[in-house]
């Protein structure tokens, strides 16, 4: 039985190296830093670094000022009374990420991480980004502190998401487009990570999910635990009581990590993961690495993997940018071997099916990616009593997402 | 334990004071037959140690010539199996000593014993694991020991040793178990550079103050003069890209059937070069 780690932070409680496992890193066998020798003095050097701003309370009050006074946090928690009535189930909140500051939970991340390279000195951060809102956001934070700023992104998605690859040069990065292998999230962090390789005794890497070499998946998790611990309080505030499942969907898994580790010890409360099944999980095309995948390397990590039998990575398919991805963060492996967590997955349909009925009864256009999570929720609320609790991260808006949503109802003549 | 042919050409080499040249190409490029001949070629034209990369989808220590590579390997249809089987043929046609180069992934997905089982069937006398540092050899793998499964197969672990590498890590390369140390001549991926890495002998030094295995320097290094000049500080030099740099010209220019007999004449050349820097170097 996996012992749990008690939160030890400073004043965002950001929480340390994880005592679950004697292994530095890991969680339980997951984990690592499966990395070329010339990054593993780097990788050290950032765990040093991160662990003295995990001690520091003047670090964690410059980003929780930031996060207040930038971010627009906290953010609120909205009883979504008609959709819990359409379901005739139980009471729903949604946990509102959408209203950070350029739209999505990314934001908690990248803030965090500049102040982090800022003080480590480097004047250089490069990220990857899939669809572009972890590129918006790092852009972000490196505008705001003066950092300049390269975004990888995949061919396929510069093309896919012009309007991101706009917003990220305005704020001044440059954005590389890279073509190699499929084109998508997964090579943009392949050539990330070479990047990073080679320029490594000036810059800083902002990896944007709960994915990558130790420390990066405990780091990503800890910036964004901000979204379970605010969401944990008002809701006990508002019910006077825990909800009885939490539901968020699972790309690499940041926003999902970031609601769950606030609950983590709250054995009574059921955290449910959603993954992107695609065009269905027997159509080859999905993005459920959780579900159909097996354990492996990916980035940096040992993780589940989309693979096939000779270890070759495959490519993932999901509606939404931010899910696709056929890699998943270590963490939530560890979360899925040991029970703690379940994992589900949500076809496309679904997804489209959810972010508009999202829309209809409640007035917030969900991103794609969220719109799997309550999507999620449909399914699960009625098996739940009216008396019970459903917590949904709501990891973004929508807008990024219209255009092309637009596009998929008139294929589909709805 | 099966005699590793690697140990006796690195001891002969050392016996005779020469200096090795392991030669690097994708196995299955472009495609798993001409890859067989390609490799014989390297051998007949003077490659010490050849080393083959089992190409991978995810090569993040490549540069885009390897990468574009694995993609044609890929495409020919080479798997796992396909790379056992020709370093099957290779060990069976030549007395060249074999390393693998391959990424963690296939070795996991095979299971870490199995794929060290294979490969010492093979002929294999090291694996070269790029993003597996000694930490995870040691532990991770969801509890395997890599480094103790190779052990056993009579394989060796190729260590690594890089510009960042602190002298910290470096003592850890007395661990190893036999062939050579890879020393990766400056921090970045692999490919042709115009020029070598500055501080490169005194990375050398740095690297052999810590291990009596020879030193092999790679990545950067394409041309002759270069090989020579590394070969006056290391025991053994690397070439990679530039002769896989040579099959992506052969295949866009259609011109494979020639492509042997120049990648003899490059051996050749640069094992000669080698040989001379050699020289140079004992003078000064």
């Amino acid at each position: 039985m996996a012992h749990v780690q008690t939160s030890s932070g400073g004043p965002a409680g950001l929480t340390g190296p994880s005592a679950r496992d004697p292994r530095r890193g890991h969680f339980g066998p997951f984990g690592g830093q499966f990395v070329p020798e010339t990054l593993m003095p780097a990788l050290g050097e950032l765990e040093t670094a991160y662990e003295e701003t995990a001690r520091d309370p003047s670090f964690q009050a410059e980003l929780d000022g930031y996060l207040k006074d930038y971010v627009g946090r906290a953010t609120p928690l909205t009883r979504a009374d008609r959709l819990s009535e359409a379901l005739g189930g139980p009471r729903i909140y949604l946990k509102r990420e959408d209203l950070n500051h350029t739209g999505a939970h990314k934001i908690n991340n990248t803030l965090g991480q500049a102040l982090l390279a800022r003080r480590m000195g480097k004047k250089r951060v490069i990220a990857e980004t899939g669809a572009g809102q972890h590129g918006v956001a790092a852009a972000t934070a490196a505008a705001l502190f003066g950092l300049e700023c390269t975004v990888f992104m995949g061919e396929e998605d510069v093309a896919r998401q012009r309007l991101n690859v706009f917003r990220m040069r305005l704020l001044g990065a440059e954005v590389v487009p890279v073509a190699s292998g499929s084109r998508t999230l997964k090579d943009a962090t392949n050539e990330a990570i070479r990047h990073w390789v080679t320029h490594v005794e000036d810059t800083y890497y902002i990896i944007g999910s709960v994915v990558g070499p130790h420390p990066y998946p405990q780091m990503v998790r800890d910036f964004q635990a901000v979204i379970g611990r605010e969401a944990r309080q008002q809701l006990l505030e508002m019910e006077g009581r825990l909800p009885d499942l939490v539901v968020a969907c699972v790309g690499g898994g940041s926003n999902a990590m970031g609601i769950f580790h606030a609950f983590r010890e709250d054995r009574d409360v059921r955290l449910m993961g959603v993954e992107a099944a695609g065009e269905g999980l027997d159509t080859g095309r999905h993005a459920a690495t959780l579900t159909r995948g097996a354990p492996g390397v990916l980035h940096g990590a040992f993780s589940y993997l989309l693979q096939d039998e000779d270890g070759q990575v495959l490519p993932a398919h999901s509606v939404s940018a931010g899910l696709d991805y056929p890699g998943v963060g270590p963490e939530h492996a560890y979360l899925r071997d040991t029970g703690r967590a379940d994992y589900a997955s949500v076809t496309d349909a679904e997804a489209l099916e959810a972010f508009q009925r999202l829309a209809r009864l409640e007035g917030i256009i969900p991103a794609l990616e969220s719109a799997h999570a309550v999507a999620q929720v449909v399914k699960e609320a009625p098996r739940l009593r009216q008396d019970q609790i459903i917590l949904v991260s709501l990891s973004g808006r929508g807008d990024k997402d219209v255009e092309q949503v637009a596009r998929l109802l008139e294929v589909t003549g709805q | 334990m099966r005699p590793n042919r690697l140990d006796e050409t690195l001891d002969r080499l050392t016996r005779r004071g020469e200096k090795g040249l392991i030669a690097y190409l994708t196995a299955g490029d472009p495609n798993p037959e001409t890859s067989l001949a390609l490799f014989q070629a390297l051998a007949e034209g003077g490659a010490d140690v050849l080393e083959m990369g089992l190409p991978f989808s995810d090569p993040l220590a490549d540069g885009p010539v390897n990468q574009q590579a694995a993609l044609r390997a890929l495409q020919a249809g080479t798997g796992v199996d396909t790379v056992f089987r020709l370093a099957r043929s290779l060990h069976e046609s030549c007395d060249t000593p074999l390393a693998l180069l391959t990424y963690v992934n296939p070795v996991l997905r095979r299971g870490p014993r199995r794929f060290l089982a294979e490969a010492a069937e093979s002929g294999i006398d090291a694996l070269v694991i790029p993003d597996l540092p000694a930490e995870e050899a040691d532990l991770g793998l969801g509890g395997a020991s890599l480094a103790e499964e190779a052990k056993r197969a009579g394989v060796h672990l190729v260590p690594f040793a890089a510009p960042t590498t602190t002298d910290e890590r470096l003592s850890r390369l007395r661990e190893a178990s036999g062939g050579f140390v890879y020393c990766v001549s400056l921090t970045g991926v692999t490919g042709v550079r115009r020029d070598l890495p500055p501080g490169l002998s005194s990375l050398v030094a740095r690297v052999k103050a810590h291990t009596d295995l020879p030193v092999a320097v790679g990545f950067g290094i394409s041309t002759p003069e270069q090989a020579a000049q590394v070969a006056a500080a290391a025991d053994a030099v690397i070439v990679g890209s530039a002769l896989v740099g040579e099959v992506e010209a052969a295949v866009q220019a259609g011109r494979i059937p020639e492509l042997p007999g120049r990648l003899r004449k490059i051996a050749a050349d640069l094992k000669q070069a080698i040989a001379t820097g050699q020289r140079i170097g004992s003078k000064s």
